[in-house]
């Protein structure tokens, strides 16, 4: 009997510890527009999180571009130039020019979600 | 009919494990494919990128997983029910669907359709298909035992827990297609963190649970089920499983209370490392029957890998390290570590329990040989992921160019694709060995 006891009460604070998860625990001011949403869209077409990393979540092939958009050794015309013509290892997917403004619009929303706008 | 029941449930059973040795063949072939284009990044570009071969690993791998203990539970629950299973055409309508599902799913990775999911990377609406089958296992699974969970042994809590939490954790694991979560970077991620890292606490529940039952079997130890210390390790595990996970999301900027949670969580795995140190000794004295000699091996030995990777979890676990480790091959040297060798050895030798009667002498002799070809070639392969991850740590630390920190890294990745062949080498051999005799398994009257 305790032990169901015992499991019931995990379960209860399991519960309750999801909905302040999903509510406060992420809390955040930032969110996506139009050209973000649209950058998101391409980023899960191209399944480009099996060689990249947003905040840890990818593979390992790329770089990690949390905050690729304003970190030292790259930015946003970098990463818009890599996304145009490809490279060694980043496949050239002959994205147009929308679509790359797209897409860097995503990684600066990335970029700024971790600068100081989450609570 | 029940006679019959129980046949097609066997039957069943042993199609679901030939179904997951399939899936673990052709998830180490694209593996290996992924680590040499690791290596050389034009390898079969046109049509097998790495965009997709990472993708068919990493699902096919967690099929192996599923499919394995689904046939497993199959065979075993009646036994432990000492009941027919509730319904054969149910089980047979689960291994339709799943394996179904498989077959839509690499198809669709083929052609290039990903829904761009970090592990789940098939369309959602296949989502639905796998929770109506888990459904429809679930059903089976506690019609057919009909748990008293107040008498019951530990690996039947750690059965029902496994079954339905991966229900609960695939649903959430969905939710950011609602736009509250999906327009929403920090919530979407520390949700995906969140369902991820639960959802491999429920299979974990499911293989240990399985591997205490054939444990139990093979030292004809009944205690092992029901002691105190089993439970208090369960409810610590079931703990781990429910808020450990945030320990994955150190570096993202959600509320500090999620990371205390986790970081907290996490170092409570050190009662389970002292118990492991406390113990390792007493339980390689203890011996199984004569008949189990090589599904304790495999059981056994996983013990090894259980002790390097939890040594790993808490060390990774603990901020000031994570903060080095995240975003590293070190995450994938755990969770290879874990995958291969942990829940892939434990599988195979709750396999190998069922079939290990059947076993010619020269199989066994084939069966060991294919086990230590997979512990030192794992070694190996564990050991270069860990050097490329410290090698990537320190490029990003002294902001050297990605190119660069790749380049310092290719001798360890070298190792880490050599060591790769070997490992795939010991998998076919032991996968070579128990296919057919699974296939030509006969449940005794």
């Amino acid at each position: 009997m305790k032990k169901i006891v015992l499991l019931l009460l995990l379960l209860l604070a399991y519960a309750v510890y999801s909905g302040w998860v999903y509510t406060v625990g992420v809390d955040c001011n930032s969110h996506m527009n139009g050209d973000a949403l649209a950058g998101r869209k391409l980023w899960h077409e191209h399944n480009c999180q099996t060689c990249h990393q947003l905040y840890g979540l990818g593979g390992y092939m790329g770089p990690d571009l949390t905050t690729v958009t304003t970190d030292k050794t790259r930015g946003a015309l970098y990463a818009k130039g890599i996304l145009k013509a490809g490279g060694k290892r980043m496949p050239n997917f002959h994205f147009t020019n929308k679509n790359t403004d797209d897409i860097v619009a995503y990684l600066q929303y990335i970029n700024d979600a971790k600068y100081g706008t989450a609570k | 009919m029940e006679r019959q029941n129980s046949v097609q449930s066997t039957k069943t059973g042993r199609l679901f494990i030939i179904l997951g040795f399939s899936c673990l063949l052709l998830s180490v072939t694209f593996g290996l494919t992924a680590s040499l284009q690791y290596l050389a990044p034009q390898l079969f570009v046109d049509h097998l990128s790495f965009q997709k071969t990472r993708p068919l690993h990493v699902f096919l791998a967690i099929n192996w997983l599923f499919a394995c203990i689904s046939g497993l539970v199959y065979i075993i629950i009646p036994r432990v029910a000492n009941r027919q299973l509730f319904s054969g055409k149910m089980a047979i309508i689960h291994l339709v669907l799943h394996a179904a599902t498989i077959t839509i799913v690499v198809t669709g990775f083929f052609l290039g359709h990903f829904s761009g999911r970090e592990y789940l990377e098939f369309p959602p609406w296949i989502v639905g298909i796998i929770i109506f089958y888990w459904l429809i296992f679930g059903v089976n699974f506690f019609k057919t035992l009909q748990p008293n969970l107040a008498t019951a042994p530990v690996y039947i809590w750690m059965w029902c827990t496994g079954i339905l939490f991966f229900i609960i954790t695939m649903a959430e694991a969905q939710l950011w297609m609602l736009p509250y979560f999906n327009t929403n970077i920090i919530r979407d991620v520390t949700v995906q963190w969140k369902a991820n890292g639960s959802m491999v606490g429920s299979w974990n529940m499911l293989i240990y649970g399985t591997a205490m039952y054939v444990m139990e079997q093979v030292t004809n130890d009944k205690t092992i089920g029901y002691n105190r210390k089993a439970f208090a390790f369960y409810f610590l595990g079931l703990t781990n499983l429910l808020f450990n996970w945030g320990h994955h999301t150190y570096i993202v900027p959600a509320h500090p209370a999620i990371k205390q949670i986790a970081y907290l969580i996490s170092m409570t795995e050190l009662l389970l490392l002292a118990n492991i140190m406390l113990t390792w000794t007493a339980a390689f004295r203890k011996r199984p029957v004569a008949e189990f000699e090589i599904t304790y091996s495999f059981l056994k030995t996983a013990d090894v890998w259980v002790l390097i990777n939890l040594i790993l979890a808490i060390a990774i676990s603990v901020p000031a390290i994570n903060k080095y480790t995240h975003g590293t091959q070190i995450t994938v040297a755990h969770a290879m570590g874990a995958t291969i060798g942990i829940n892939t050895l434990l599988l195979i030798g709750c396999v190998v329990f069922v079939i290990e009667k059947q076993l010619s002498t020269q199989a066994k002799k084939k069966m060991n040989l294919g086990l230590k070809t997979m512990h030192i070639s794992l070694f190996f392969f564990w050991l270069s992921l860990l050097a490329a991850g410290v090698t990537r740590s320190s490029g990003i630390r002294n902001n050297l160019y990605f190119a660069e920190i790749t380049e310092r890294a290719t001798p360890f990745l070298r190792v880490f694709s050599a060591s790769g062949i070997f490992l795939v080498v010991g998998i076919v051999l032991v996968a070579a060995t128990c296919i057919p005799a699974i296939w030509k398994f006969e449940i005794k009257a």
